[in-house]
C-alpha cells in the first residue's frame, strides 16, 4: 500500500478499533447498573443530533469569544515582543509580571474576569487572551533577539536603519518562533475558552457556551449529552489547530528546515 | 601614479576594549584597480582590517581613508562579502540580491534590472526564483557575490569568501571572480588562508604576522592577465606560491 493511502487508512482503522473497545468495555467490564457512566457511541451520536441546534449555537458562542481573545493575544503579544526585543533591561523588568499572569490558575482568573468585564463573550475572550498570550510573547521575543549575527553584520555593512533591520530582518527571522508560539497557544486556548465558559458562559442575549452546556448536562445527569459536548469541544480544538498548522505551513514551507522535503 | 589611493592606512593600530593590540602600526595603500590579498596566520587581524575599512569598527589610533574620505562616508561605495553566504533564507535568490537596493529604497524597475545583470554575471540567472536551501554551497556564495555587486561598488571587501568550499569549487569560483572583474571595474581587498588562491587572484599580496598583527611583507604578483585554469600549471605560478608559502611558514613559526 502506498504511504499516503496508509496515512489516511491507519487513523480510520485505529478509530474503528477504539469504538469497538468502547462497546466491549461497556458490555463486558462495566456492571449493568453502572453503564450510564459510559454511554454507547450511538447514544452519544443520537444525543448530539437531538440537541444539535443548541450545541452548535453553544459552539459558535464559545468560538466567537475564543477567536476574539486569540486574535487580541496575537496582536498584543506581537507588539509587546517588539518592545521586549529592544533591550535586556526591558525584558528583565517585564518578564516577572508576564510570568505572574501565566502562573495564576485559570479557575481563579475566571471569576475575576466575570467581575471585570461581565459574563458572556467578553469574559471568554479575556480568559482566552490570558492563556494564549504568554507562549506567544515569549516565543516571538526569543525569535526577534535570536537573529543570526552574520545577518545583523550584513545589515550593518549596508548601514540599514533600525526600522529596516527590524522589518526586513528580525521580524521575518522570528516567524518560525512566532508560529511555534502560535501552535502552543492554539492547543491551550480552547481549554481557556471552555473554562471561561463554565464560569461566565451564559448571557441573556447570547445563550449558553459549550462549558456552560457541559455544566447543565452534568447537573441533570444527561451523560450522553455531556459526552457529545466533550466531543464537539475536541472537534473545535482540532479544527482550530488545523487552521494554525496550515498558516504555519503557508508561511514557512519555502524556507524553513522543518518543511524541507527529503527528496530535494 | 593615480591622484590618491583608494584605501590608505597610516600608522593604524587597533585593540578591542582593554585587550591586547590586534593590529599594530599598519601602513599600506591600495590603488584603484588593484587586487590585493591579505594572508597570514589565524588571529593576525586580517578580518579586522576589512572591518576597519568597512567602517564596522573604528581605528584605535592612526588614520584610515577610503577614497580620500572616512570609511563611514565612503560606505556607499564599499561592499562586503562575508565568510558565510549570509543569505536571508526566506527570500529567493533574486530577493536576496535585491536586499542592498531595497535598503537604499531604489525603485523596483531598477532593482529588477540590476538583479538580472548581476545574476547573469555569476551565471545564476536561471536560479533567480530558487530559495537558498535549494542551492549548493558554491551557488550560495555566488549569490552572495552577486548581491555585493548589485550596488556597483568601487571597493569589494572579501573575507575568506570561499574558505568553506571544496578545493575544486573554490578554484572555479576564483576563475569566475576574475572573469567578472574583466567586465566590472572594482578594486578588491581579499582575505584568505590559501596561498594558491591569493597568488592566482592578486596583483599584490600582503603577508601578515600575528600578536600583534603587522604587515610583514608585500609581494607583487606579476603573473600575466587574463589568468585562467592553465595559469596554475605555469612555472611562474608555482614559484610564486612556493615563495609566499615559505615566507608564511617562517612567519607562523616566529622565525621572522
Amino acid at each position: 500500500m502506498t504511504k499516503p493511502l496508509l496515512k489516511s487508512v491507519l487513523p480510520a482503522a485505529f478509530g474503528t478499533v477504539l469504538i469497538g473497545l468502547w462497546y466491549a468495555l461497556r458490555f463486558w467490564v462495566i456492571a449493568e447498573e453502572r453503564r450510564f457512566i459510559l454511554p454507547a457511541p450511538d447514544a452519544v451520536l443520537t444525543a448530539f443530533i437531538e440537541n444539535a441546534p443548541y450545541l452548535i449555537r453553544a459552539a459558535l458562542n464559545t468560538s466567537q469569544g475564543a477567536l476574539l481573545g486569540f486574535g487580541l493575544a496575537v496582536f498584543v503579544s506581537f507588539s509587546l515582543a517588539l518592545l521586549l526585543s529592544v533591550s535586556g533591561l526591558v525584558r528583565a523588568a517585564l518578564y516577572p509580571y508576564l510570568m505572574a499572569l501565566q502562573l495564576t490558575p485559570l479557575p481563579i482568573l475566571a471569576p475575576l474576569c466575570v467581575i471585570w468585564v461581565g459574563a458572556g463573550l467578553e469574559s471568554v475572550a479575556l480568559l482566552t487572551f490570558a492563556i494564549a498570550f504568554f507562549p506567544l510573547v515569549v516565543n516571538t521575543t526569543q525569535g526577534l533577539i535570536s537573529v543570526d549575527r552574520n545577518l545583523v553584520e550584513l545589515f550593518a555593512s549596508y548601514r540599514a536603519s533600525r526600522w529596516q533591520q527590524l522589518f526586513l530582518l528580525r521580524v521575518p527571522a522570528a516567524l518560525p518562533y512566532f508560529f511555534t508560539g502560535l501552535r502552543i497557544a492554539a492547543t491551550i486556548a480552547p481549554i481557556g475558552a471552555v473554562v471561561a465558559d463554565m464560569n461566565a458562559g451564559s448571557s441573556i442575549d447570547q445563550g449558553d457556551g459549550l462549558g456552560f452546556a457541559a455544566i447543565i448536562f452534568s447537573s441533570q445527569g444527561r451523560y450522553p449529552e455531556l459526552y457529545a459536548t466533550a466531543a464537539l469541544t475536541c472537534v473545535l480544538g482540532l479544527a482550530f489547530n488545523a487552521v494554525i498548522l496550515t498558516l504555519s505551513w503557508l508561511a514557512l514551507r519555502h524556507w524553513h528546515d522543518a518543511y524541507e522535503k527529503s527528496d530535494r | 601614479m593615480p591622484a590618491f589611493p583608494l584605501v590608505e592606512f597610516r600608522d593604524v593600530s587597533k585593540r578591542f576594549g582593554d585587550g591586547p593590540l590586534v593590529l599594530e602600526r599598519i601602513s599600506c595603500a591600495v590603488q584603484p584597480g588593484e587586487f590585493v590579498s591579505v594572508i597570514g596566520p589565524s588571529g593576525c587581524g586580517k578580518s579586522t582590517l576589512l572591518r576597519l575599512i568597512a567602517g564596522l569598527s573604528p581605528c584605535t589610533s592612526g588614520s584610515l581613508s577610503v577614497g580620500g574620505r572616512s570609511p563611514a562616508e565612503a560606505a556607499a561605495e564599499i561592499a562586503f562579502v562575508f565568510q558565510e553566504p549570509t543569505l536571508l533564507p526566506w527570500l529567493t535568490v533574486a530577493g536576496n540580491v535585491e536586499v542592498p537596493q531595497r535598503l537604499r529604497a531604489l525603485p523596483r524597475a531598477e532593482r529588477n534590472r540590476t538583479c538580472a545583470r548581476v545574476l547573469e554575471l555569476v551565471r545564476l540567472a536561471n536560479r533567480a526564483r530558487a530559495y537558498p536551501r535549494q542551492l549548493s554551497g558554491g551557488q550560495k556564495m555566488r549569490v552572495s557575490l552577486a548581491r555585493a555587486l548589485a550596488l556597483s561598488p568601487k571597493l569589494l571587501l572579501l573575507d575568506e569568501p570561499f574558505g568553506a568550499l571544496d578545493e575544486l569549487t573554490r578554484e572555479h569560483l576564483n576563475e569566475e571572480l576574475l572573469a567578472i572583474r574583466e567586465r566590472e571595474d572594482w578594486t578588491a581587498f581579499f582575505v584568505t588562508h590559501s596561498v594558491a588562491e591569493a597568488v592566482f587572484l592578486s596583483s599584490r599580496i600582503l603577508v601578515m604576522s600575528a600578536n600583534p598583527g603587522r604587515i610583514h611583507a608585500e609581494i607583487p604578483v606579476t603573473l600575466p592577465r587574463p589568468r585562467h585554469a592553465e595559469t596554475r600549471l605555469s612555472r611562474e605560478f608555482h614559484e610564486t606560491v612556493t615563495g609566499v608559502s615559505r615566507l608564511l611558514r617562517s612567519v607562523e613559526t616566529g622565525a621572522v
